[in-house]
């Protein structure tokens, strides 16, 4: 096809060029990279302070002074919701953190041990994904109370296993290809096996699941600030702002768009950052060029015959010819 | 087939086990001593000492986990820390809600997810195509609460035509009342889920666009949409089958917080107020119910999937 022909120059690209072609994904990249600035100026400067209550500027509309207006008790939206992004970006970095270890561990036990341990970690991991995070998260709230740290172990965990589950697969198939077996045969070692080819072939997979992953904890943190189990009351949180606004949603209904919207993008931009990773570093997926549309076969199909289930990966626009 | 389902049965006890087990166990490891947390801060050592021995706490970890279980197998749950009422009661009766709330997203997913996920695969070069996938690609990052948010905010003021908050009192004896205030709820899961469904149903169909059978097909006079739709869709079906399990998770956990938006009394507000007042007996029936839920649901997806699916099937059968 015409991609062998072009190979040349196309192929040296590397990942990151191949994201900077991608419209969605810069977009994405620059919101995540605005919420990382937001998150360390907010620690030490809002335009107010995101706590102060004052009854006689409540419900104020929004004007120069209150961009996003304020709430009920006189507390700048604004600020409130940038201050918040503090609390998003260090959940989501490091419930991203906690998920990679748990689905690294569990995907080397599931993968690379004798095939007992191999096997018994395969149904764990079946069993375990059963868990919704939620779930998790009052499992833990239940004993420990409502906080960041619970949001954070809960996703960690509940996503640690999802990772394992898609990058387990990933390194079982790559194992069982030909050139890991030539490079076996050639004399490479099992260790020479996983650096220099099961690695490399599971990255990307693994990056965009990290992506992914994150999307998660920001709906998770969100979701359980909003039921009293996440963020505590000194703590900025979007999830816990709606809550607060919940009350008066028919009388001031245009409160809860700010920091709803805020949770909507920062998820929106790690889904877009995930899937323009998966395209930018598979160069199975890319496309030669834009004009060429019959390059690359789109997705494959979900479900393989084995029956093994690539499941957030496949929620996709991969390869769409342009 | 029967091989199949017999494994997969044993799969399912397997994680019924495993998940009553987690629960349990990290529960009481976690708690440390579940009589002083009921007995509370002011609780005397001779009070704590009596509500152990009253709940038989006093007892060896893994008698107590096997007496839950044995108790399970009974269809008995224990009884409340708080209220000393029947767990399984209780349960059953919130699930009257939960489970219509949870059918009634799922069915609005499906009818709003798979036609336009194929049109919106179809269409791919056209405007309507894109603007599909772009709106869902939105919705599918959109929080359930604030998707809740939005509806009631229009229902509340705007068009006053489906309750916004609570639920009959006297729940399916009216069951238009009941299906009444099921709506918004489940509107904002099923759109959510919808939304998610749809990028999967394109991404599958897709897929089948540019399979050898559809270029066969075209070849031999049908157009290419035909093509798709009488070939294409019965694969791409069974993909979206694939992932129902996994979505039907996603369901239940959408429930929760959307229980406690519009205010149901389904299991999702029941638990969520019983992590509040830390009733561990409860808590951990309704954390058991809820997974133990989504495992049977996933069974039966995979079984269904498999019966249907003839790629599946052994040689043989």
């Amino acid at each position: 096809m015409s991609s062998s022909a072009k190979a040349g120059a196309p192929r040296r690209r590397t990942w990151f060029t191949e994201l900077l072609r991608r419209p969605a994904g810069v977009a994405a990249a620059c919101w995540i990279l605005l919420l990382l600035v937001s998150a360390i100026v907010s620690s030490f400067w809002t335009p107010l302070d995101p706590f102060d209550t004052d009854p006689y500027s409540a419900w104020k509309t929004p004007s120069l002074q209150h961009l996003f207006g304020t709430d009920g008790i006189g507390r700048d939206v604004f600020s409130y919701v940038f201050a918040a992004t503090r609390t998003t970006v260090i959940v989501a970095i490091l419930a991203g953190l906690l998920a990679s270890a748990v689905g690294i561990g569990l995907s080397a036990l599931g993968s690379l041990t004798a095939r007992w341990i191999r096997e018994s970690t395969a149904v764990l991991i079946d069993i375990l994904i059963a868990f919704p995070t939620i779930l998790i998260a009052m499992l833990l709230a239940s004993i420990l109370g409502g906080s960041l740290g619970v949001v954070i172990a809960a996703v960690g965990i509940g996503f640690g296993v999802n990772i394992a589950r898609v990058s387990r697969s990933e390194i079982r198939r790559v194992s069982r290809t030909d050139y890991v077996l030539a490079a076996r045969a050639s004399g490479v070692g099992p260790g020479g096996v996983l650096v220099r080819h099961l690695l490399p072939n599971v990255a990307p997979t693994f990056v965009v699941q990290l992506s992914l992953a994150m999307a998660s904890s920001i709906l998770a943190e969100a979701g359980l600030s909003y039921l009293g189990y996440g963020a505590s009351a000194s703590t900025a949180s979007w999830g816990r702002l709606l809550n607060d606004l919940q009350v008066y949603i028919a009388i001031h209904p245009g409160s809860v768009l700010w920091p709803g919207l805020a949770i909507t993008l920062t998820v929106l931009a790690f889904n877009l950052l995930g899937d323009a990773l998966r395209e930018a570093s598979d160069p199975r997926l890319r496309s030669s060029g834009p004009s060429d549309a019959s390059a690359v076969r789109t997705s494959p199909p979900a479900a393989t015959v084995s029956g093994e289930l690539r499941v957030t990966d496949d929620v996709s626009t991969r390869g769409e010819p342009s | 087939m029967a091989r199949f389902v017999l494994s997969r049965l044993v799969l399912l006890l397997l994680g019924l086990l495993v998940a009553s087990a987690l629960i349990f166990f990290t529960l009481r490891l976690l708690s440390g001593d579940v009589a002083q947390v009921i007995a509370g801060t002011q609780g005397t050592p001779a009070q704590i000492a009596a509500i152990r021995q009253n709940l038989g706490l006093d007892r060896p970890l893994i008698v107590q986990y096997g007496s839950w279980l044995g108790g399970i197998a009974h269809g008995d749950l224990g009884t409340s820390l708080v209220t000393g009422s029947s767990v399984t009661s209780q349960l059953t009766q919130k699930l009257t809600v939960t489970l219509p709330l949870a059918g009634l997203s799922l069915v609005i997913g499906l009818v709003l997810g798979i036609p336009l996920g194929v049109l919106s695969a179809l269409k791919r070069r056209s405007f309507s195509g894109t603007a599909i996938s772009v709106v869902a690609q939105a919705f599918a990052a959109v929080p359930a609460v604030w998707g809740g948010m939005i509806l009631i905010a229009v229902f509340a003021v705007a068009i006053r035509i489906f309750p916004t908050q609570g639920y009959p009192s006297d729940g399916w004896a009216e069951p238009g009342q009941a299906l009444k205030s099921l709506l918004l709820p489940a509107l904002t899961i099923g759109v959510i889920e919808g939304a998610v469904i749809l990028r999967f149903t394109r991404s599958a169909t897709l897929g089948a666009v540019s399979e050898d059978y559809v270029r066969t097909a075209a070849a031999k006079g049908m157009t290419r949409t035909r093509a798709v739709i009488t070939h294409g869709l019965p694969n791409v079906m069974l993909s979206v089958v694939s992932v129902l399990g996994v979505q039907l998770a996603a369901l239940l956990v959408g429930a929760v917080l959307v229980e406690q938006l519009f205010a149901l009394p389904g299991v999702g507000r029941m638990l969520v107020s019983d992590v509040g007042v830390r009733d561990l007996t409860k808590v951990q029936g309704e954390l058991l119910a809820l997974t133990g839920l989504v495992l049977v649901l996933g069974f039966l997806v995979d079984s269904i999937h498999r019966a249907v699916d003839p790629r599946l099937r052994e040689p043989g059968e």
